[in-house]
């Protein structure tokens, strides 16, 4: 049995059937890679997974519990991170305070009535921040205020902020998208050097081929709300099924 | 010190200073001189300013670091002033129990009102918050008013019972004070011609003030605060982060709710009357002008906020037609009528206008409010030199 299993989804938009019958298994510790051209559902299958979405019919298991019907903060708490598209930051805050927030989520839980203990005094919390940052080649910006940075780097704090949860399953949403090459090639380095030394499963949708093909250890290609191809990255380039996809020739 | 970095602690003394010299500098002006009238520093006055201060650094809490625009903050103070003046009829003519009843009180209402107006955010909050406050105040002038004396009031009385220290002696209600110490008395000191008034019951309210402000510098300062400001910044975005925004804001509401409290338990404290007015919206309306007017989300801002409004209140309101004659009776004859018939609007019963031209500049010059304003004007010289080293 896989660390996230997904039987039956069914998800409809009006007249959209936006997923339709989408079934996947992600095995634990691997890195799991959706990919499908664009409007195939990819998001709305991610949406699905944090409690933003409740699809019409299926279910979704987590390490054997529902994630449906559930709050965002509760699948959070049940270690399930997301990092979005659009960089969904706290933009009047700094770097750092943007990265400590899921940090003290994660050791305290969804509510702590913890007033009186000065920020400053929480180390290990500020040195788990500042290791991810260094990590992601964040650390002279830490006292940046967020809504400053370039899109890139709101990107990388986004990274940041799902790393810092130590989650069991991460879902990366695009998350190269409006990098350049070089941080691109970074963060492909830092989530596989994640991936390796600390084992989280992975669920990342991108549209970058190569980033796709260097960190998937399996891919799954949705096409109109349907996974059509599910297999090793090397078997999903030659495949016939995947390039009508791609180039419609379905039609 | 005192579990602040050493900015927040010299910011604390500062505040400190500022009360505790408040009766010296806001008696800036010689004792019968033509500015006299200009002197704030007189007990009733100045225990506003503190008290107000209590309430916006209370409101500051909410509203600057959670971004939760409550109307209804007034009914608040209110409930607490009630509570209060029922203390020291029932129990004592001591203030301590008064004060801490209507913080807890306040702190009671708020968890309920609180409760439900935060299952909406944004205008929706700030409509239930005055719905609640509005009907509070319409109850306690009817419906309620064998709890809150309805129009004329609820005060203390010489029949009241007051089971710990027995009826009043003689016949008079006795005076509300601090084991003894009547909060009415005054010390005089006359310094050449300037006259200064020391006053129990300002520095028992400054007292409080400097642990209220104390206390909020913990706040701001705490990961609780900085999850208030994460509310403000992007509440959906804490959801998936695993926070559960809605007990965050719910204890800012109440905190902010029993800072309220506090105040109507030290407005009581100096004079035993409790009015239904003081839960109208025009009370709420106020502190949301203070914070705004001082700087929301600063640590010090409200407290000049409510400072500046009181004194526009009490000190701008009493200048008249035949005072504004007076100052310009040296110039000719039409150019002084002239001129006083163009401030005369803005004076006296104009003294809102006044006012709410300054909130307007504030407002679109300073979104920081007077504190953001400042530290920008600050910021700004500060480069300016650096750069020409």
């Amino acid at each position: 049995m896989g660390a996230l299993e997904v039987r039956g989804v069914n998800k409809r938009f009006g007249g959209l059937q936006a997923l339709n019958d989408v079934n996947l298994t992600v095995e634990e510790g691997r890195i799991h890679a959706i990919i499908g051209p664009n409007g195939a559902g990819k998001s709305t299958l991610l949406n699905c997974f944090v409690g933003r979405l409740t699809p019409d019919s299926g279910t979704v298991m987590f390490h054997g519990k529902s994630l449906l019907g559930r709050q965002p903060h509760q699948i959070n708490q049940a270690g399930v991170s997301r990092v979005f598209q659009t960089p969904e930051i706290f933009a009047d805050l700094t770097v750092l305070e943007n990265v400590m927030i899921p940090a003290l989520a994660h050791r305290d839980g969804i509510f702590e009535f913890n007033a009186f203990k000065p920020m400053r005094h929480e180390t290990d919390i500020h040195k788990r921040a500042h290791d991810v940052l260094e990590d992601l080649g964040m650390a002279d910006k830490t006292d940046m205020v967020a809504a400053s940075m370039s899109r890139g780097d709101k990107r990388r704090l986004e990274m940041a902020m799902g790393l810092v949860q130590e989650p069991k399953l991460l879902l990366l949403d695009e998350p190269t998208a409006g990098m350049s090459r070089a941080d691109t090639n970074n963060t492909i380095e830092v989530l596989r050097h994640i991936g390796d030394s600390r084992g989280i499963t992975m669920i990342i949708i991108e549209h970058d081929m190569h980033v796709v093909f260097s960190l998937a250890d399996r891919i799954s290609v949705l096409a109109q709300g349907t996974v059509i191809v599910e297999d090793a990255p090397e078997n999903i380039k030659g495949n016939v099924k995947v390039q009508e996809a791609y180039l419609g020739g379905a039609h | 010190m005192l579990g602040l970095s050493r900015k927040d602690f010299l910011t604390l003394l500062f505040v400190l200073l500022l009360v505790a010299a408040a009766p010296i500098f806001l008696n800036p002006f010689p004792e019968g001189s033509k500015f006299a009238q200009f002197n704030a520093g007189y007990p009733d006055l100045m225990q506003r300013f503190v008290i107000f201060g209590i309430f916006a650094i209370g409101y500051n809490i909410l509203f600057g670091l959670t971004g939760y625009l409550s109307f209804g903050h007034a009914a608040f103070l209110g409930a607490g002033s009630y509570a209060g003046v029922w203390m020291l009829k029932l129990l004592t003519i001591n203030v301590i129990p008064a004060i801490l009843v209507s913080t807890l009180v306040a702190g009671i209402f708020s968890l309920l009102i609180g409760y439900i107006s935060l299952r909406r955010s944004g205008i929706y909050f700030s409509i239930l918050t005055l719905a609640f406050a509005q009907m509070s105040f319409a109850l306690a002038a009817s419906v309620l008013t064998p709890i809150t004396g309805g129009e004329t009031g609820l005060q203390t009385a010489l029949n009241d019972p007051r089971i710990l220290d027995g009826a009043s002696v003689g016949g008079n209600i006795p005076a509300p004070s601090l084991f003894g110490l009547q909060m009415g008395y005054s010390w005089k000191v006359a310094v050449g011609d300037w006259l200064w008034t020391f006053n129990v019951g300002y520095y028992l309210c400054a007292f409080v003030l400097l642990i209220a402000f104390y206390i909020s510098i913990r706040i701001f300062r705490s990961p609780f605060g900085m999850m208030l400001k994460a509310v403000k910044s992007n509440n959906q975005r804490l959801s998936y982060t695993g926070i559960s925004p809605r007990p965050y804001t719910l204890a800012a509401f109440v905190i902010s709710g029993m800072y309220a409290g506090l105040a109507g338990g030290l407005m009581v404290s100096m004079d035993p009357l409790a009015g239904a007015e003081r839960m109208q919206w025009t009370a709420s309306g106020e502190v949301v002008l203070m914070t705004i007017l001082g700087g929301v989300g600063t640590l010090i801002g409200p407290v000049l906020g409510a400072g500046l409004i009181k004194y526009f209140e009490n000190i701008f309101s009493k200048i008249n037609e035949n005072l504004l004659e007076q100052w310009f009776a040296f110039m000719p004859e039409g150019l002084g009528d002239f001129i006083v018939t163009i401030i005369y609007p803005f004076v006296g019963k104009g003294w809102h206008l006044t006012l709410g031209l300054m909130f307007m500049l504030v407002v679109i010059f300073m979104p920081g409010g007077l504190i953001g304003g400042l530290s920008g004007i600050y910021k700004r010289v500060f480069r300016r030199r650096s750069t020409a080293q």
